[in-house]
């Protein structure tokens, strides 16, 4: 008799638990989606407006659809529109910036590479006082080094050119590639630099033969950090270039500041998709890495 | 000639001395294990011996040569790290020929190395597997086979066993132990675990707060440790070190505790010297091991003691018996049925026992 008063108890219980889960569970996508569709309306308003007419846009509200895939506005945008003076369109610049992220990733990434293992296997007197220093590199606002960095830049004679704007970003990463790699190879047991000294390889043959190829993740996480950095800098690239030498971030900004006459919303929209696109391939392709690289650290031999 | 020779080593970590003159030798093919707790300096030691740390006095020989300043390559030496150490990206082969690839070795020599090696240690079928694809048992065979393929004069250990678990390192011992046996290279060998030391080494230097206490043979490093460091050390349970005074008697010499009648007589102990022995206060040390429940030598003393603590650990039993307020630990088989409280018969082995200075610590 008792059993049975418990068993259908037990019943309602479940029933219940049921009907619980169930709410929470819808409660859950429906935060879920309502957060997606706010991050993604933005993005949907811009792609929408760089595909309008003028004209759609004038007559036409913000989330309307486009009459068609009219990609003139990313042809302006990306080429202009072919008359001379006042004619500013992405191209150039957009070779400046591949030209200045290239390379300033590559230096910014290999030195803090070679700090970190230095810092971290070939440990000197005072080498946490150099850390702390660089440390202390990612606070600094990069405001309060605008003039230094400018008189530097004019002494060597690289003030506007993408040359300088390599050297400042290089630079300027080199505290947060550091404290990457750092991190990273500090749960690389010492015993492996042990073993290959007594193997007979030597500091670079160490560094390039035993930890280079074990720090895949960490190499993703420092490049996707600092092409990000790079490429959407403007205070950099406002400061020290102008004209022909500016990055796509700087041109993005004159372009759509410098319209005479009427706003084109549609080509503002389109040059600002254009200077985002390298970034999102970078995440896109190696995103899978940035988090495993993140959140992971130990290399067990 | 010694393969290795270490004289007044003297070596500190900024203000901490880790290692206080040490002197050592070691015979061409010889065992030599480096046996003391954690912290005691015996792995900065090897180190030192590999040229992985520096010396801040003293020299390191190796067949007569001073190599203090010598780099870990050109030493002759390999070494077998507790992680094992094995290069990530490389595989088995490749972790195996690095070393000798570095030296520019020929690539006939190289080859016909790694083959010996590999058939030897029984990895020559994981020799395109990455390290991360290894058991542990085969990750230690591939470290041990990458010192063993540069030949070297001496073999160095730094706890090469103490990440396996218990079962395998009862089996790696005794592999480890037939290629001493087979190749007779001289061997350094770090461990903080008795059970390796007696069992590996010829030699054993314990060593305690950076100075060797004793360096000898196991067999005297249970039988006669040299102070009261070391018996504690070695053995488990570990020696029982009663307290008491030794008391001349009409010629004849007894172990005494005050407020107690208990009474050993000492014969026979072959004391260093046998002067001021009369109200000498010592330790008087016997293995739990050398006291037996029945008389088995016609030498063994009886004595009466009461148990208070059985602690059954399966194919024996270690017992607990006051001996005038000082606790003393015996080891008997666990069938032997021994009422707790009670005074029971127990019987020393005196041929066993050790006197060590009760102000010095050292033996008598």
């Amino acid at each position: 008799m008792q059993d049975s008063l418990k068993s259908s108890s037990y019943k309602q219980l479940e029933q219940k638990s049921k009907y619980t889960n169930m709410f929470l569970r819808w409660f859950l996508y429906f935060i879920l989606i309502l957060f997606a569709s706010y991050f993604i309306f933005p993005l949907y308003v811009m792609v929408v407006t760089s595909l309008k007419t003028m004209e759609e846009i004038r007559q036409g509200t913000l989330l309307s659809w486009p009459s068609g895939l009219n990609l003139e506005s990313w042809a302006v945008a990306w080429g202009g529109r072919g008359y001379g003076a006042g004619d500013t369109f992405l191209r150039p610049y957009f070779w400046n910036s591949i030209k200045m992220v290239l390379p300033a990733v590559f230096f910014s990434t290999f030195i803090g590479a070679m700090t970190g293992y230095v810092l971290t296997k070939w440990r000197f007197k005072g080498d946490q006082w150099v850390f702390l220093f660089l440390l202390f590199g990612c606070f600094i606002p990069f405001q309060a080094i605008l003039l230094p960095m400018a008189r530097t830049l004019g002494v060597l004679g690289i003030s506007n050119s993408v040359i300088g704007l390599v050297l400042v970003h290089t630079v300027y990463g080199i505290p947060f590639t550091t404290l990457f790699f750092r991190n990273y190879y500090i749960s690389v047991p010492t015993e492996l630099v042990k073993a290959a000294r007594i193997d007979g390889a030597g500091f670079f043959k160490i560094f390039f033969k035993i930890l280079l190829p074990i720090s895949a993740p960490i190499i993703v996480v420092t490049v996707i950090w600092q092409f990000t950095q790079i490429w959407n800098d403007f205070l950099f690239g406002s400061t020290f270039s102008f004209g022909e030498a500016a990055p796509i971030q700087v041109a993005l900004n004159n372009m759509v500041l410098s319209s005479t006459s009427v706003k084109e919303y549609n080509v503002d929209m389109a040059s600002a998709i254009i200077a985002g696109i390298p970034t999102l391939i970078v995440y896109v392709l190696a995103g899978k890495y940035f988090i495993r690289g993140l959140t992971s650290g130990a290399v067990k031999g | 000639m010694k393969t290795l020779k270490i004289e007044e080593l003297s070596k500190n970590f900024g203000s901490t001395e880790v290692l206080k003159k040490i002197n050592l030798e070691i015979d061409e093919g010889n065992f030599l294990v480096l046996l003391g707790p954690s912290g005691c300096g015996k792995s900065t030691l090897l180190n030192i011996i590999a040229g992985l740390e520096t010396i801040n006095e003293g020299d390191v020989f190796i067949d007569d040569y001073n190599v203090s300043k010598v780099e870990p390559k050109d030493r002759n030496i390999a070494m077998v790290f507790q992680s094992y150490a094995l290069y990530p990206s490389m595989n088995v082969k490749e972790n195996m020929i690095f070393g000798l690839k570095q030296a520019k070795t020929s690539k006939e020599k190289i080859q016909e190395q790694l083959e010996k090696v590999s058939k030897f240690l029984q990895v020559d079928q994981l020799l395109e597997r990455k390290p991360s694809q290894l058991s542990g048992g085969q990750r230690q065979r591939v470290a041990i086979g990458r010192a063993l393929v540069r030949e070297p004069r001496i073999f160095l250990f730094d706890e090469p066993l103490s990440n396996l678990d218990a079962k395998l390192r009862v089996e790696m011992r005794r592999e480890i132990k037939k290629l001493h046996q087979q190749l007779k290279t001289t061997v350094v060998y770090v461990t903080h675990d008795q059970t390796e030391a007696m069992s590996l080494g010829t030699n054993i230097a314990i060593m305690n707060h950076g100075v060797i206490q004793q360096n000898d043979t196991p067999e005297k490093i249970y039988n006669k440790p040299s102070n009261t460091f070391v018996a504690d050390f070695i053995g488990s349970p570990s020696m029982n070190l009663i307290k008491g005074v030794l008391k001349e008697n009409s010629g004849d010499l007894l172990f005494t505790v005050s407020g107690s009648n208990l009474e050993i007589p000492i014969k026979d102990y072959d004391f260093k010297d046998k002067s001021n022995l009369n109200n000498k206060e010592v330790f008087f040390g016997i293995r739990p091991e050398h006291i037996f429940f029945k008389k088995f030598n016609e030498s063994d003393f009886e004595i009466n003691l009461r148990a208070d603590l059985s602690e059954y650990i399966g194919h024996e039993q270690i017992m607990t018996f006051d001996y005038a307020n000082q606790e003393v630990l015996a080891k008997f088989p666990s069938t032997i049925k021994i009422d707790l409280g009670k005074e029971t018969k127990l019987y020393f082995d005196l041929t066993q026992a050790s006197l060590f200075n009760a102000q010095t610590e050292e033996r008598i």
